[in-house]
């Protein structure tokens, strides 16, 4: 058990270390590192517990995806420029609906830890049938089954959230040309050369 | 504690007997590259350094050594050293799962293909990282367009990977090559292995999909302003990331360290070899792409990985399992 709790350690402190300094740390590219750091230690955290599913699926969704996307956004961004006119004081919409937002997360959050109570018979009221069956199985057993509904419903709200964030940035730009392949692949020389003899002095139109 | 130590010299051992011989491929793999890229151009290639130029990679990477190595002003130092070291470690970090044969594994876990399928969705962040940390036009356009890449083609990999699984009814990549003892799945999925080939061309930023390092627009992307040793770690970690998605297509589709035929004179030969010849093949048609495909326009490159990867996996995912589902060939787990 001995090398178990120092990983358990290892990864705990380099997981609460690094969500510190996601918060602190000055440069917002930096902090989206030490984001990133602080799901990968979860996800190791995860895959020692024994949930080497969940662990995964944060590898590949949050750290693989999510992160990467974050990234991009962060560095496009200027937000230096961004604190700079809020030290200054100009207006802006976005604080205090980030307020707001934070203070409701923060309320659930106590509302959830101030009634946590810890079960330590957790296993053994399980209906579950825990015996050497890995863990997709069992995820899959009860996903695709008990809680078929819920899984639908979250798939809906994610695909509703996916078409509003198509929707918001959809612009349809007038006055631009585009290509068609299937045209491009599809022209032959019969339909678009054409020989002509060109009379001197007098030229030929081009393109009518 | 002394046994626990004994434990850990004993995984050191096994680590170093699987890594050292991935960077001496690595370097034959490079050599090997170079090579075909110069027969298919009717010119010979590296051919001086040792016999057949064989050792002309580790002249290379002595030259690197000995370079110096050039930090920009400007840039961020912790994050520009990081990057490289990110990307080969991500690339040698994977081969853990990778069987050679039945017994021949670093670790047999039960998640395999899941993992793969991590780290190699995490190598865009070498790239990424180098090239924001570079603080320069170029890096950070090379790295731009290849973070936009990588996520597109990694949505039809994972696909792809689940079309598989769903023959299998395993994540454990044992498991996977185990099932495909009557018939590889290269033969009822060969859509699918095409689609994968290609897009794993396009995740280890190959031609024709090296837009990241589009020598004619962006001088070499986010390479532009690593030197030394630190050009030549990101030059291996791409190249074990290469053999590493041809070990990937291997397993998948190529049925692993499974021999072709399983009859007697064939069936003879050591299974890490055959895993071995069925990654090279792969990687030799990487190598000829390299040397006959232009390379493609970015507009191109998205259209073709979300616009038709992507709903062609989608159509080809509901069709397997319609099959499997109709002729109730779906596979039963062992609970």
């Amino acid at each position: 058990m001995l090398a178990h709790s120092v990983f358990f350690y290892f990864f705990s402190v380099i997981a609460i270390f690094s969500s510190l300094m996601v918060i602190t740390s000055r440069s917002t590219v930096n902090s989206v590192f030490f984001l990133i750091l602080d799901f990968i230690s979860v996800g190791c955290l995860f895959i020692m517990v024994g949930a080497e599913f969940l662990g995964m699926i944060i590898l590949i969704v949050y750290v693989g995806a999510v992160a990467v996307l974050f990234l991009f956004v962060v560095m496009m961004l200027n937000v230096a420029e961004q604190k700079q006119s809020w030290f200054i004081g100009k207006k802006s919409t976005h604080i205090p609906i980030g307020l707001i937002v934070s203070v409701l997360i923060l309320l659930e959050l106590l509302v959830v830890v101030g009634g946590w109570k810890y079960k330590d018979d957790l296993m053994s009221s399980s209906t579950l049938n825990i015996s050497n069956i890995s863990n997709t199985h069992q995820l899959g057993l009860v996903m695709y089954t008990d809680y078929i509904l819920y899984f639908q419903l979250a798939g809906i709200i994610l695909l509703l959230s996916m078409i509003g964030a198509i929707l918001l940035t959809f612009r349809q730009r007038k006055g631009v040309k585009k290509q068609s392949y299937f045209n491009q692949i599809s022209r032959n020389p019969s339909s678009s050369i054409e020989l002509r003899n060109v009379e001197s002095n007098k030229g030929v139109k081009i393109d009518d | 504690m002394m046994e626990y130590l004994q434990i850990l010299g004993s995984e050191v051992y096994k680590i170093l007997f699987l890594l050292v011989p991935i960077l001496v491929s690595v370097a034959m793999i490079v050599w090997l590259d170079r090579r075909v890229w110069g027969l298919v151009q009717k010119r010979k290639g590296p051919n001086v350094v040792g016999p057949f130029g064989l050792l002309q990679t580790l002249a290379d990477a002595l030259k690197y050594i000995f370079k110096e190595i050039i930090i920009p002003a400007s840039a961020n130092k912790a994050v520009f050293i990081l990057a490289p070291i990110v990307t080969m470690t991500l690339a040698l970090v994977a081969w853990a799962v990778i069987p050679m044969s039945e017994e021949l594994v670093l670790s047999d876990i039960n998640v395999g293909i899941l993992y793969l399928f991590a780290v190699s969705s995490l190598g865009v962040y070498g790239i990424i990282m180098g090239g924001w940390a570079s603080n320069s036009k170029y890096p950070f356009l090379g790295a731009i367009r290849s973070a936009a890449q990588m996520v597109s083609y990694e949505v039809s990999i994972g696909i792809i990977i689940i079309n598989v699984l769903l023959c299998v009814g395993s994540l454990n990549l044992k498991d996977i090559v185990l099932a495909q003892k009557e018939l590889w799945y290269v033969i009822p999925l060969f859509p699918m292995f095409v689609i994968f080939f290609i897009s794993a061309l396009a995740e280890t930023n190959r031609p024709p999909f090296d837009l990241p390092e589009a020598e004619a627009e962006l001088v070499a992307g986010y390479q532009t302003e690593y030197s030394g040793m630190m050009y030549a770690m990101f030059w291996l970690g791409e190249y074990a990331n290469i053999l590493l998605m041809c070990a990937m297509g291997s397993i998948l589709f190529l049925g692993g360290w499974l021999p072709i035929i399983d009859i007697y004179p064939i069936n003879m030969i050591p299974a890490p070899i055959w895993m071995i010849l069925k990654i090279l093949f792969l990687f030799l048609l990487f190598a000829l792409i390299k040397a006959i495909v232009p390379r493609y326009r970015y507009d191109q490159l998205m259209r073709l990985g979300w616009k038709i990867f992507l709903p062609f996996s989608l159509i080809y995912l509901v069709l397997t399992a319609s099959f499997l589902f109709y002729f109730d060939k779906l596979p039963k787990g062992n609970f």
